[in-house]
């Protein structure tokens, strides 16, 4: 008998832990099995139990429920409700029936998180157990080029924001002469409303290990690094188990699974800074020193950590490599839109009825993840704005809830995709507040190295200030809209450079919560 | 490390952290992750030290100390509690739970209550956007924490 119980941070946010700890304490004949989150945190904790017809979930479960459940016959599978229509008694109050079921889960297409939620992070044999390994057997198999070439055509682009090709990067770093090379795994995920790398590295760790060693003998790379924030201990935790299981059993190391690939990685920890989501800060961070971003040229694919060629990729574009070379790269163009091929793990977080992970191909609407599946605000009341992307990302009205995800839509709306969260406010947001936080969080975390973001930013809060405050008002907007035209135009990277999408944004589609004569005011202004 | 000068053991402890990571590369944040694990803070007095056995100018070791938020220069409190706002914890009572926090506890963002007890800061995010508003306390995280149950965690500590 077994019974899943999520170790994932945010389940355990919300006391996950205490209903596993009460179940193995009331049925110790029971194997309690901690995975990962099944992406759907609203019915967190959310308890499976294995029956003959599939894993049967319970949710939200309170520890102090659980004597109840086991008592009504959980273990037993009589709960289930949603199989047999109540013949053994009814469904219990908390029976969800089968999860894979779910409305939630079938609408969903997962990929990179095909494992979360399902295996047991910790063990490789699970892993195994679960197609793990296939895409990397199968890369050791081709030459460099080929992997290289498979990815190119898969159309997958970096997960982390910015949606560069991941081919044309890992090309570059294959054409590179050098006797060492490295990859380098972006885990600093910093954007407010983002979670999903968390939840991989929580809750499926393999694959990510699996895509990195993929990546090192794609464009011969000997050594990776994975820099993870420190807001995430569990998620180091989780990495850190994963990485020395996969040495014992030769994943890792001198001749990977048998081949000639020697490749060796580490887990690097941040300390409390946003900027190091930046690549080239992240370099520098790497390499010990204060997290300042890099002007570029030399991009890192030609000299990146320590000035050696350097693959720098998120969590979720690494994690999508095995799943590429498994099932080859068409499977994966099939999906999507336009130029942006694939799935997305986008995230609802914030003021939403059904926050989570919803792993899709691109092109689904925003409206249809806010609302569909998200369930519309926690608070019960309307949406009034969501923001895309994270805090450089634009705040959009529900009038923009027909726009496809999509790279280049979202560009044309003056919008970004991002890492695909996506964050629900009701219509209690005071916008212009919104708006001076975006200035105010600049300010903080700028890493100094250029004017226009370390010095434009605390003017931006200053600016919005007196716009508030109704002083000057079409002064000031006049020079907010200059002050965001400079910080766009003269940043070094995207913390100075983006900030001005979610102020202007919000000052475009919520000019009401500048002051009531703004729109006559902000004629020219912006 | 804590009378600001090293005293024996300290610099032997010191010592010994750099040396076990040696054959790192880039090993300074390593090295401060783990002397901050074991002292609680990074006491400026071990600057030079590091600069001279990691051969780094001191103004390199202070500069990296300082750009980084996670790295004390003081002992803080017994506790240390996190409160998110960042936008998603903003959207569901954020900013409302800081200003009940720093009232509960008397204190500001940022620094430690009288007594010692509970160092009170802000971050923004923690990865748990769509249970928020979230609050770690040391690294144990909370969710959909209200102004009553921040109360209560705090019970459990003082």
């Amino acid at each position: 008998m077994k019974v899943f119980v999520p170790r994932d941070s945010a389940a355990c946010s919300v006391g996950a832990d205490e209903v596993a700890e009460r179940i193995a304490a009331i049925a110790p004949d029971v194997e309690v099995v901690r995975t990962g989150s099944r992406g759907m945190l609203w019915l967190e904790p959310l308890v499976e139990v294995d029956t003959p017809a599939g894993r049967v979930g319970y949710g939200p479960v309170l520890a102090e429920q659980v004597d109840g459940l086991v008592a009504a016959g959980l273990l037993d599978g009589g709960l289930d409700g949603g199989l047999d229509g109540g013949l053994d008694g009814g469904a219990h109050e908390l029976s969800l029936g089968p999860v894979d079921e779910l409305p939630w889960m079938r609408a969903q297409q997962r990929v990179t998180f095909a494992r979360v939620g399902v295996v047991d992070p910790r063990s490789a044999a699970d892993y195994e157990a679960h197609g793990g390994l296939a895409g990397l057997r199968r890369a050791l198999a081709m030459a460099p080029e080929d992997v290289v070439a498979e990815v190119t055509a898969s159309g997958l682009r970096g997960r982390g924001g910015a949606g560069f090709p991941t081919g044309i990067k890992w090309k570059t770093v294959l054409g590179a002469a050098s006797e060492l090379k490295f990859v380098c795994c972006n885990a600093d995920e910093g954007d407010s409303g983002t979670f999903a790398d968390r939840m991989l590295l929580e809750g499926d760790p393999f694959t990510l290990i699996e895509g990195m060693t993929i990546t090192a003998h794609a464009v011969g790379a000997t050594e990776g690094y994975v820099y993870v924030r420190s807001e995430y201990p569990d998620a180091v935790a989780a990495l850190r188990a994963a990485i020395d299981a996969a040495y014992l059993r030769g994943w890792l190391g001198e001749r990977v699974l048998g081949s000639d690939l020697r490749f060796d990685l580490h887990v690097r920890v941040g300390a409390g800074a946003y900027i190091c989501g930046e690549e080239t800060s992240m370099l520098e961070s790497l390499e010990g020193k204060r997290g300042t971003v890099r002007p570029k040229p030399p991009i890192p694919a030609l000299e990146g950590l320590f000035g050696k060629p350097t693959v720098v990729n998120n969590v979720l574009t690494l994690g999508s490599v095995p799943a590429i070379l498994a099932d080859g790269a068409q499977a994966f163009a099939d999906l999507g839109v336009g130029r942006s091929r694939g799935t997305q793990v986008f995230q609802l977080g914030g003021n939403v009825a059904r926050g989570g992970v919803v792993e899709t191909a691109f092109g689904v609407t925003l409206g249809e993840l806010v609302d569909t599946f998200g369930g519309g605000t926690s608070s019960g009341r309307p949406v009034r704005a969501v923001q895309v992307g994270g805090p450089l990302g634009a705040y959009l009205p529900v009038e923009k809830f027909d726009l496809p995800m999509d790279y280049e839509a979202f560009a044309a709306s003056g919008a970004m995709v991002g890492h695909g969260g996506i964050v629900v406010f009701d219509d209690t947001v005071d916008m212009s507040k919104m708006a001076r936080f975006a200035m105010e969080f600049c300010a903080e975390e700028s890493c100094g190295r250029c004017t226009p973001c370390r010095v434009g930013a605390v003017r931006g809060v200053e600016t919005i200030d007196r716009i508030r405050a109704g002083q000057d008002r079409k002064a000031n907007l006049v020079l907010l809209g200059d002050l965001c035209d400079l910080m766009t135009d003269g940043s070094l990277c995207a913390m100075g450079g983006l900030t001005p999408m979610p102020v202007r944004s919000a000052l475009k589609h919520f000019a009401e919560d500048f002051g009531a004569d703004l729109n006559a005011d902000l004629e020219g202004a912006t | 490390m804590q009378s600001g000068t090293t005293d024996v053991f300290a610099a032997a402890r010191i010592d010994a952290i750099v040396a076990a990571h040696r054959g790192d590369r880039g090993a300074l944040l390593p090295i401060l992750h783990q002397l901050q694990a074991e002292f609680g803070f990074v006491d400026p007095s071990v600057e030079p030290r590091l600069a001279d056995l990691l051969n780094l100018s001191v103004a390199e070791v202070h500069g990296v100390v300082t750009f980084y938020k996670d790295f004390r220069r003081e002992p803080p409190g017994r506790v240390t509690v996190r409160i998110c706002r960042a936008e998603a914890c903003q959207a569901v009572g954020a900013e409302r739970l800081l200003e009940h926090a720093e009232a509960s506890l008397g204190t500001k963002a940022g620094a430690t209550t009288e007594d010692g007890a509970v160092t009170l800061d802000e971050v923004f995010c923690l990865g748990n956007c769509a249970l928020g508003p979230t609050v770690a306390v040391g690294e144990r995280l909370h969710g959909r924490v209200s102004p009553a149950r921040f109360d209560a965690l705090l019970g459990d500590l003082r």
